[in-house]
């Protein structure tokens, strides 16, 4: 198998934000070969992104964790791994060959162990009009905001739940841009479900002021705030014009030039998927986690998953995960001792732990509401198809239980995004047609190209000269 | 749909070309930034119902700012750089027969 | 589940078990379809799509005459499915090309073929075409390819448009498919079979075994053999392109949704339906040489799946002569056949006459060592 090899290393690293910058450092560390592969064209991930490329003139999202982006890739460049930017992983076979495309030429690299921290995306929420252009995700709004120094031009609505809204309504309003609501589906049930949680999570003050803030700053800004909202619209010609929005029994409409919808985010299920590792559904997020052990091992003794990848947790409680996971390949791959790795993980643990306590009450209160993830059925789910929540609930009634049959049936998750957008919203709906949990559904099965590959350079990839008999014959 | 703020940092000039429109860009800027400054919307047709998108996420997650760069395939202009001279085709149905 | 008043249950939701379940239901039979669950291992969800003639049963007429009949009669097939339905399965039968890749590879094809043809009768059309005549009927294909053989019958429709519209003309017919119910038990009863699943039991006089890899276990318990095995098939999706392919080849065809679909591979690799990066590099270098302008498009989508073969490739249907009212069907061409499947091999299951040129296929003949080749 050795000439289908471009490279080989001891550790290869899957992503390089927090958890994968963190991974990487250590493993390198501890005297492991490392190599880290990145789609961005340098490190830091969606948290830290561009962190290098200096200042934009917008100020720092929170002048802290600016700091400790900086730190982390620093750290990473004065290691002895190496960094491979602007590459995307397409494939990874049974042993552990990782396939990526760099500037439209796909190579190899062979590693003992790997570490996906591939992060997360923003749960995706469909509703009737999500697919006029004027509608983004909250988060897009902010990497143009970070990494281009420009805001949306004109009037502008938030609307969904989750820090992030609260922090990009902020840093647009700060920035000049005109936000005149954010409209949230929180509402006193939420705060009600989530007041159990609330004294472990005020062990994190910081967290606590951070959102305060934001809060001040909309006051500031004169943003008009909705909460407990009950449906959620977009309309308009070619693109969005208005939002129409369920309080109470009333609807209300605003006219807007951009609305920027945002609930959460969830694991990228892509390359765990990818690998077939075990799942399991996660009730309290409502989405899908890989199984992995306190270090974060996989069900794939091979194979690690850290940070947001494997569960929610936040820019800090990843770089944790990132250098645990790193430890423990390093035990893996017999540098250290069973000893020596429960030695250095203990303070790790402990920290992630201390990271993680304000999760609860976060996932609690700002837990997306029922009609936001079983959408309805006029809203498509699947973006790159055109399918309908409505078409995938007329596929349950012939006997489709699981993404893979509906897939058939309708083409959703077909398209180019793989169903990394309505993965997770697919699941969720032919869960509640069946009146079946989530993990009785399943999810899609996740196949090669991970992203879209030329012909060319999958017909030229190491392997691609180890011909057959040319004549094979006969369709399926 | 964009605007670049007052205060941003100066960077110097990416001239690009849009369906034949000279688009002025930033240095750093993604083709998907550049193109939401420039007003470059919708960036794409849906292949199956014609209606119009852009980008969602940003991320490279979504596939909704495909478009054709320098003639390559459908790349996702929030993962590609601006560079002088870059020659961008907005997808608006399915590309010609290749 | 209560069984009451089910004339047959049809194990197997893949397309031959669909395609009988359906013709089952227009004789007026009250059918249950048993299917497996979501991630069952599934031909018919990684078919390529070919209702193809050419070629099919060198060494082997009636299988080839079987084939033939098929093709006839999809049109008529697939307009009652769209009749009954709404679903149209887009069938096109343009006639399709097989590739030879050089001179040698040609003439061999053309040996191959004229064999058939004289065991058929002369009844078998195809031509053979030089580089110049395959250029002309498809301009697209690169200077690499020394010619290709055309056979006017063949054609392809979208294989999973195919499989939802019998289950939806199943169901429109009182027919049920039910899910998630993996068949653990079969026994008989005073002329009855009673099939145990995961989720309940069902009772019916007739019962057709189409499991695919399945059918290899539940055969016997009905007294009968279906010595089939996986072998696996790769493809690859590129994204959309406006039309240039106006007619399909054996391993590249364009969709009507527009995607280009390639694959040929036949890989001996047991239950394993993962892709391979040697097999797609394979299959992609193919398809660049056959078609050059497709260099720079970019694949989307690619699977491995299972085809159901026996060892000699050709069917297996049978009627159980120990437990009447049994039957086992298995076959690797779940789409060029649907057809007959539907039609002549439902007949013969609702009591008619079993179906001209498949006398042969029974497991009996694999008793001896198989000769190759379908």
């Amino acid at each position: 198998m050795s000439e289908r090899t471009a490279g080989e290393t001891d550790v290869v690293v899957v992503g390089a934000g927090p958890a994968g910058m963190a991974a990487a450092t250590r493993a390198a560390s501890l005297g492991l070969r490392v190599r880290v592969v990145d789609e961005q064209q340098s490190p830091g991930g969606q948290v830290h992104r561009g962190v290098t490329r200096g200042d934009e003139g917008v100020g720092p999202r929170f002048g802290d964790e600016h700091l400790r982006g900086r730190e982390l890739v620093r750290a990473l460049h004065a290691s002895t791994a190496t960094v491979e930017p602007g590459a995307t992983v397409f494939d990874v076979d049974p042993e552990l060959g990782v396939a990526v495309l760099r500037d439209g030429i796909a190579h190899e690299i062979r590693a003992r162990h790997l570490i996906v921290a591939t992060g997360a995306i923003e749960r995706a929420v469909p509703f009737p009009g999500w697919t006029l252009p004027g509608v983004m995700n909250a988060g897009a709004a902010q990497v143009l905001l970070e990494t281009s120094a420009c805001v949306p031009s004109g009037r502008v609505v938030l609307a969904g739940c989750g820090p992030l809204l609260l922090l990009v309504a902020s840093q647009l309003a700060d920035a000049g841009a005109n936000v005149v609501a954010v409209v949230e589906t929180t509402g006193a049930i939420d705060h009600a479900r989530a007041l159990p949680g609330l004294p472990r999570a005020l062990a994190t003050p910081a967290t606590f002021a951070r959102g305060l803030a934001w809060l001040r700053a909309l006051r500031r800004h004169g943003v008009e705030r909705i909460g407990g909202i009950r449906s959620l619209a977009a309309e308009g010609a070619g693109r969005v014009e208005r939002v129409l929005v369920g309080v109470g029994d009333r609807a209300r409409e605003i006219a807007v030039d951009t609305l920027l919808v945002h609930a959460g985010v969830v694991p990228n299920p892509q390359l765990a998927r990818l690998m077939r590792l075990e799942h399991r559904w996660d009730e309290r997020a409502l989405a899908w986690r890989p199984r992995v052990d306190a270090f974060g091992r996989s069900s794939d003794p091979r194979v690690s998953v850290a940070g947001d990848g494997a569960g929610i947790g936040g820019a800090r409680a990843a770089e944790t995960d990132g250098a645990i996971a790193a430890i423990d390949a390093a035990h893996a791959l017999g540098a250290i001792d069973a000893r020596v790795r429960a030695r250095l993980c203990a303070p790790l643990l402990r920290e992630r732990r201390r990271h993680l306590a304000v999760r609860p009450w976060l996932d609690a209160l700002y837990r997306p509401p029922g009609w936001l993830v079983d959408p309805p059925d006029a809203a498509i789910v699947c973006r790159c198809e055109d399918v309908t929540a409505g078409e995938i609930r007329s596929v349950a009634r012939l006997g489709v239980r699981g993404p893979n049959q509906a897939k058939a049936y309708t083409r959703c998750g077909m398209g180019p995004c793989q169903g990394r957008v309505c993965g997770t919203v697919v699941t969720t709906i032919l869960a509640r047609a069946a009146g079946v949990a989530p993990a009785a559904v399943g999810y899609y099965r996740i196949r090669p190209p991970l992203v879209p590959v030329p012909l060319a350079a999958l017909a030229r990839m190491p392997g691609g000269g180890n011909r057959r008999d040319e004549r094979t014959g006969g369709a399926m | 749909m964009f605007r670049r703020l007052a205060g941003a940092k100066a960077r110097a000039e990416v001239v690009i070309d849009v369906d034949g429109e000279r688009v002025v860009a930033r240095e750093g800027d993604t083709l998907a930034a550049a193109m939401l400054v420039a007003g470059c919307v919708p960036f794409r047709a849906s292949e199956r119902s014609g209606a119009p998108r852009a980008p969602l996420c940003m991320i490279g997650a979504c596939f909704e700012c495909r478009v054709e760069v320098d003639g390559a395939g459908s790349r996702r202009a929030c993962q590609v750089v601006v560079v002088p001279g870059m020659r961008v085709r907005r997808s608006r149905a399915a590309r010609p027969g290749a | 589940m209560g069984g009451k008043g089910t004339d047959a249950i049809v194990v197997g939701g893949g397309l031959l078990g669909a395609a009988i379940a359906w013709g089952l239901a227009r004789h007026g039979r009250s059918v249950r379809l048993l299917d497996e669950g979501d991630d069952a291992l599934r031909a018919a969800r990684g078919n390529f799509g070919l209702v193809w003639v050419q070629g099919k049963g060198a060494g082997c007429p009636p299988y080839a005459r079987w084939t033939l009949r098929s093709a006839a009669a999809w049109p008529a097939f697939a307009r009652t499915l769209a009749e009954e339905t709404g679903i149209d399965v887009e069938l096109r039968q343009p006639g399709g090309l097989k590739f030879a890749l050089d001179e040698r590879e040609w003439r061999e094809r053309a040996a191959t073929l004229e064999a058939l043809r004289f065991a058929l009768d002369g009844d078998y059309p195809f031509e053979m075409l030089d580089a110049a005549a395959m250029r002309t009927r498809c301009p697209p294909v690169g200077p690499a390819v020394a010619g290709a053989s055309y056979c006017p019958l063949d054609g392809h429709v979208n294989p999973l448009r195919l499989l939802r519209a019998l289950v939806t003309g199943l169901i429109g017919r009182g027919g049920t498919v039910e899910p998630e119910s993996r068949v653990t038990s079969i026994a008989v009863r005073g002329g009855v079979f009673e099939v145990g699943t995961v989720r309940g039991r069902c009772a019916a006089p007739v019962l057709v075994l189409a499991a695919g890899l399945g059918n290899r276990e539940l055969a016997r318990r009905v007294g009968l053999r279906a010595p089939v095995g996986p072998n696996r098939g790769q493809i690859l999706v590129t994204e959309r392109l406006a039309p240039f392919l106006d007619l399909p080849t054996e391993f590249v065809r364009q969709t009507g949704e527009g995607n280009v679909q390639i694959g040929d591979s036949m890989e001996d690799v047991g239950y394993d339906d993962r892709t391979t990066r040697d097999q797609m590099a394979r299959i992609a270098e193919r398809a660049v040489r056959v078609f050059p302008r497709l260099a720079g498009v970019d694949v989307v989508r690619a699977w491995g799946a299972l085809r159901v073969m026996t060892p000699d490739g050709l069917p297996i249907y049978e009627a159980s002569s120990e437990r009447p009212g049994a039957f086992v069907a298995t076959c690797h061409s779940g789409v060029t056949l649907a057809a007959a499947h539907a039609g002549e091999l439902a007949d013969w299951i609702a009591g008619g006459e079993r179906p001209a040129d498949t006398g042969a296929f029974v497991a009996a003949r694999l008793r001896a060592p198989a000769p190759g080749g379908a």
